[in-house]
């Protein structure tokens, strides 16, 4: 049923299955223990940072298959994205797998939406087996987006860190699992931010503007929700979500960022936190998850933001254009506990 | 007393690019083309040659002495060869340092291959 922006499932489709994979720093992180397969080599064993990529999501994709008990043929539809130029690492990648394919690009906020249309689909009863598959890579996205590793070019305070990691999820119509209860799909929103070392402060924007049609479209209040999981805000941009919501009169206390989780604040700290495709995806599959199937958490609003500029965009001088795509997840032991009440 | 004027001149000017890089939302191949122009300039004004002197490779070795070497071989050209000497005097003095980097580029690409920086 479609209230506002605000997709919601009467019959909410589950995440059957989900996987994640890491590189060398995320297996260093607060979050290595919920992570599927971790890499020490960041080439994956190939000849270039691209392919290693191409690499990092099949070992996702075999992991996940893998979980769930599937072959190859059961896949009925997969939605998968990367940060590559034209989508190149997944639809590398899909050689592998011989299903239907549709690439997406939503830059960081591509788990959200890759999860939101497999939800769709699957809740339209058009797939059984519905797969939302992202990836990045620290070096093929330094790259593309900033310099060439070999350059040797020094980062700025305020730039992320992309993840070399992968996350996936596959999405059935009904069964076992985290369900999927209502999707909102992002508008873009652009304040004039062009500063690609910035980009959590370009994106806040746009999640405050999902989060305030998410709570008008449903009624709900953030109270209502166990966690608020931004993905890759980082650090900078979070303080200004709060500010904002602080405007909107709205408190989020529980808002964490899957960007400062990922590498936590430890030893493996960087300073603004990770962001990247793969960075939300694994966030969501290594951590978010795993707590709600636990029964840690119940309710949670798992929202992906995204600056979808492009190197040549940037070189001309245009600003960023951002969108933030919002996803709600709920425990399958939600309902279990208040029937024991 | 040479090696530590060479340090710590060669460090203020180090420090220098440090600071833009914290501060400044400049990229790194800004602030080298910045570094080398301004040498230029320095040079051309005739205050990086007395500095050059004082703190030898400190001044040199930085990019900025790179253009001050671009600026000093201009000048020279101008002298010997009239106009042309501005085309060719710059090329003429940094030749060293450019075929020398040049071949130092091939043979790393040649022998490493780049790592992450994880």
């Amino acid at each position: 049923m479609r209230r506002g922006d605000t997709l919601c499932f009467e019959k909410a489709p589950v995440i059957r299955a989900f996987a994640a994979v890491g590189g060398k720093r995320e297996g260093r992180g607060p979050l290595r223990r919920g992570f599927d397969r971790l890499y020490t080599d960041n080439y994956l064993g190939q000849p270039s940072w691209e392919k290693a990529e191409q690499a990092l999501q099949s070992s996702c994709l075999e992991q996940l298959l893998q979980k769930a008990g599937l072959g190859p043929g059961g896949v009925d539809l997969v939605f998968a994205g990367d940060l590559q130029s034209q989508c190149t690492a997944s639809s590398y990648a899909m050689r592998g797998l011989d299903a239907p394919f549709a690439g997406l690009y939503g830059a960081c906020s591509t788990m959200a939406e890759a999860l939101g249309l497999a939800a769709c689909m699957a809740w339209a009863g058009l797939g059984q087996q519905i797969l939302a598959l992202t990836s990045s890579h620290f070096c093929a996205a330094e790259r593309q987006f900033r310099t060439p590793l070999d350059y040797g070019g020094k980062r700025t305070p305020t730039a992320q860190w992309t993840a070399t990691a992968a996350g996936g999820c596959l999405v059935s119509p009904a069964g076992q699992g985290v369900r999927i209860k209502a999707v909102t799909f992002g508008r873009v929103r652009d304040y004039g931010v062009k500063d690609i070392s910035n980009m959590g402060a370009a994106m806040a924007p746009a999640a405050i503007q999902t989060l305030l049609h998410f709570f008008a479209d449903t009624g709900a209040r953030a109270a209502q929700f166990d966690g608020l999981y931004t993905g890759d805000l980082g650090r900078v941009g979070s303080r200004l979500l709060a500010k904002l919501a602080e405007k909107e009169g709205l408190e989020l206390p529980l808002h964490r960022d899957c960007g400062c989780l990922l590498y936590g604040e430890g030893p493996e700290s960087i300073g603004a936190g990770g962001s990247g495709a793969g960075c939300s995806a694994s966030v969501l599959a290594a951590h978010i998850l795993p707590r709600l199937l636990s029964g840690q958490e119940k309710r949670v609003l798992f929202m992906a933001t995204g600056s979808l500029m492009s190197q040549t965009t940037f070189l001309q001088k245009e600003s960023i254009p951002c969108i933030a795509h919002l996803v709600e997840l709920e425990s399958p032991l939600n309902g279990v506990k208040e029937e024991e009440e | 007393m040479n090696f530590v004027w060479a340090f710590l001149v060669g460090g203020a000017i180090c420090v220098v690019g440090q600071l833009l890089l914290d501060l400044t939302s400049l990229t790194p191949a800004r602030i080298l083309v910045l570094y080398v122009v301004s040498g230029v300039v320095l040079s051309a004004l005739g205050w990086y040659g007395p500095l050059a002197e004082f703190a030898g490779a400190g001044a040199t070795v930085p990019l900025i002495g790179f253009g001050h070497l671009l600026a000093q071989g201009v000048l020279e050209s101008v002298e010997r060869l009239g106009l042309l000497g501005a085309f060719t005097g710059g090329f003429s003095a940094a030749s060293a340092g450019i075929c020398g980097s040049l071949t130092a580029g091939v043979l790393a690409a040649l022998l490493f291959k780049s790592r992450d920086q994880n």
